[in-house]
């Protein structure tokens, strides 16, 4: 992680007057103008064009128009749900997450490579799939729902079931931040805590948790902007009832298909401004932790 | 890596000191919490897949994926695929040369604007080409006239899959042929060989593990993508649906046991896709550091 951000946001070296570096670059290795025309090209217009497009539309309605269509009450609903079980799911998966992560970096046992590998199903198994699948299993004579419908808990066509989903579709983002640096801890720190008469509980709080916690917040928000557009996953399991289990993508599907594209964009446009917001936030906590594992 | 891995290992060793060591009872909670959460969360889940395919024997699973329909979305799948994965393979490498061996102002945006796809919702990333090429978007009249579908059509899916799975490949190469610099193409430059031949004998010979990465992680989502392609779709049978919307038909339709049959096709797809990484990731753990720490950004969508 350390490496790839390092590279990715240091601003690689002052540049040097700007006639020097282009003496030096563009004219020894080929292609640039040819690599980077063809990357913006591309880039313009198959993402840039298009969600533009989106702002644009909304533009032509009035401020009123637009607030009408992303304040409604089904609508408010549908941000409660999608914000309540993403935030629920990706709070969830910061403990099992970090818990995991250590296991895996910590404790030899038989199977932990496998378990290494099915961290990534989330990533590779279609949402669809793990949509009927995880229905399958909580509705009412499944293999979990069996059990749990007599105990009073309804998991399939509830809020608690979109949970089910979203901590699904999550699970990977923790481990997989927490995991490089729980690598890369020297062991000297915890050498020191111990010698300095710490108990191994007291080191795990004191030394070992806060060296994690950037990558901890990291893997959090990551989860939880996955979480926020996910549709595939949900749509079989929570039933899409209207001001109780809809989510937000979803309800953009519904105007759509009703032919409001007005309704549909401007909901749209509210769901890009969060996940910007949310692509800001992971960024700069990045920036932060690569400095920190710097200094 | 390995290295530090020993290192860990040893400290966690039995005589060392107890303040080094986790005491036994925490070491098993831990373990227990964590058979548990993957038990329950992905192990379950991956076994009821094949469970319900096979419910109704062999000759009904392959009885639903031979029938005329599901044919027809495995072709289309493929079809989508193999020209979104090659699509985005170009890309990510002219990208990667451009930001990895050239300084120009701007680079740090134009990185961040790449991952972009991945913080867009896949609804959004197809309502976008429904407002420019749908009946009533900006194109659509025009579009219209000239008689060319895109939208509930072909295209559209293409245009939709190559959306979400724009980053992919990029997002391997760039950090790890940023972390190689440009000095061995620089060399076999002085030494004569031209800028193509550069390109095929000494970049992509040290990305190729890297660049494998990131095209098989593309094409299993290419090949999964539901949310996306489902606006633009249409779902019209045999002709506009892919196999995960073909599943959901199926579904919707009480035919559960079809459903995951078809379903099962893209749990093998995602598994072989997870053996390779994983085998990748052991086997050329250096070639592929880089990207591999990257993956985690790769799906943040």
């Amino acid at each position: 992680m350390s490496t790839a951000l390092a590279s990715s946001q240091a601003p690689s070296r002052p540049p040097a007057a700007p006639s020097r570096w282009r003496a030096v670059n563009r004219r020894v290795l080929p292609g640039f103008g040819l690599t980077l025309g063809f990357a913006l090209l591309y880039l313009s217009v198959i993402i840039l064009l298009p969600l533009a497009a989106t702002f644009v539309k909304t533009a032509g309605l009035t401020w009123a128009e637009f607030w009408g269509h992303v304040s409604s009450p089904r609508v408010i609903a549908s941000y409660r749900v999608t914000f309540g079980a993403s935030l629920a799911a990706a709070a969830f998966n910061v403990p099992c997450g970090v818990i995991l992560a250590w296991v895996l970096v910590r404790y030899p046992f038989p199977g932990r490579r496998v378990m290494d590998a099915l961290v990534d199903l989330p990533f590779a198994l279609p949402t669809a799939v793990a949509g009927i699948s995880l229905t399958a299993i909580y509705a009412k004579t499944g293999w979990l729902g069996q059990w749990l419908e007599p105990l009073g808990i309804k998991v399939a066509y509830t809020p608690v079931g979109i949970w089910v989903a979203l901590t699904f579709i999550g699970l990977p983002f923790v481990v997989r931040t927490v995991q490089p640096i729980l690598e890369e801890l020297e062991p000297e720190l915890e050498e020191a805590a111990a010698t300095l008469g710490a108990t191994r509980l007291q080191t795990l709080r004191r030394v070992v948790l806060p060296a994690l916690a950037p990558a901890i917040l990291t893997g959090f928000a990551l989860a939880f902007a996955r979480a926020v557009g996910e549709y595939g996953s949900v749509v079989f399991i929570s039933g899409n009832m209207p001001m109780r289990t809809e989510i937000t993508p979803l309800l953009i599907i519904t105007k759509l298909e009703q032919y409001d594209y007005a309704g549909a964009t401007a909901l749209a446009v509210v769901m890009l401004v969060v996940s910007f917001l949310l692509l800001l936030l992971i960024q700069l906590t990045q920036r932060w932790f690569t400095r920190r594992s710097r200094s | 890596m390995a290295g530090s891995a020993s290192t860990l290992t040893h400290v966690a060793r039995p005589h060392s000191r107890r303040g080094l060591e986790d005491p036994r009872w925490l070491k098993y909670t831990l373990l227990g919490i964590a058979f548990g959460f993957v038990l329950l969360f992905l192990v379950v889940p991956l076994t009821a897949v094949f469970v319900e395919a096979l419910r109704k024997g062999l000759g009904l699973y392959f009885t639903a994926l031979t029938e005329a329909d599901a044919v027809a979305a495995i072709r289309l799948t493929l079809l989508a695929a193999s020209i979104s994965v090659p699509l985005n393979l170009v890309f990510g490498v002219a990208a990667a040369w451009a930001i990895a061996k050239f300084e120009f102002p701007g680079k740090s945006v134009l990185i961040t604007l790449i991952d972009l796809p991945f913080a867009v919702s896949p609804v959004i990333a197809g309502l976008v080409y429904v407002l420019l090429f749908g009946a009533q978007g900006w194109w659509g009249p025009w579009l219209m006239e000239h008689d060319i579908r895109i939208i509930f059509a072909v295209p559209g899916i293409v245009l939709a899959t190559v959306f979400v799975t724009f980053p992919f490949v990029a997002r391997e190469l760039i950090p790890l042929m940023q972390a190689q610099g440009k000095d061995e193409e620089l060399a076999a430059l002085t030494l004569g060989a031209g800028g193509w031949r550069t390109f095929w004998k000494v970049t992509l010979p040290n990305v190729k593990w890297a660049l494998f990465y990131g095209v098989i992680l593309c094409n299993a989502r290419a090949m999964g993508e539901f949310g996306a392609v489902s606006v633009v779709s249409g779902h019209i049978r045999g002709e506009t649906n892919t196999i995960p919307l073909h599943v959901e038909i199926l579904y919707n339709e009480y035919q559960t046991q079809a459903a995951f049959a078809v379903a099962s096709l893209l749990t093998l797809l995602a598994l072989v896709t997870i053996v390779l990484k994983s085998l990748i990731e052991w086997r050329h753990r250096k070639s592929v550091e880089a990207a591999a720490t990257a993956t985690t950004r790769q799906f943040a969508s």
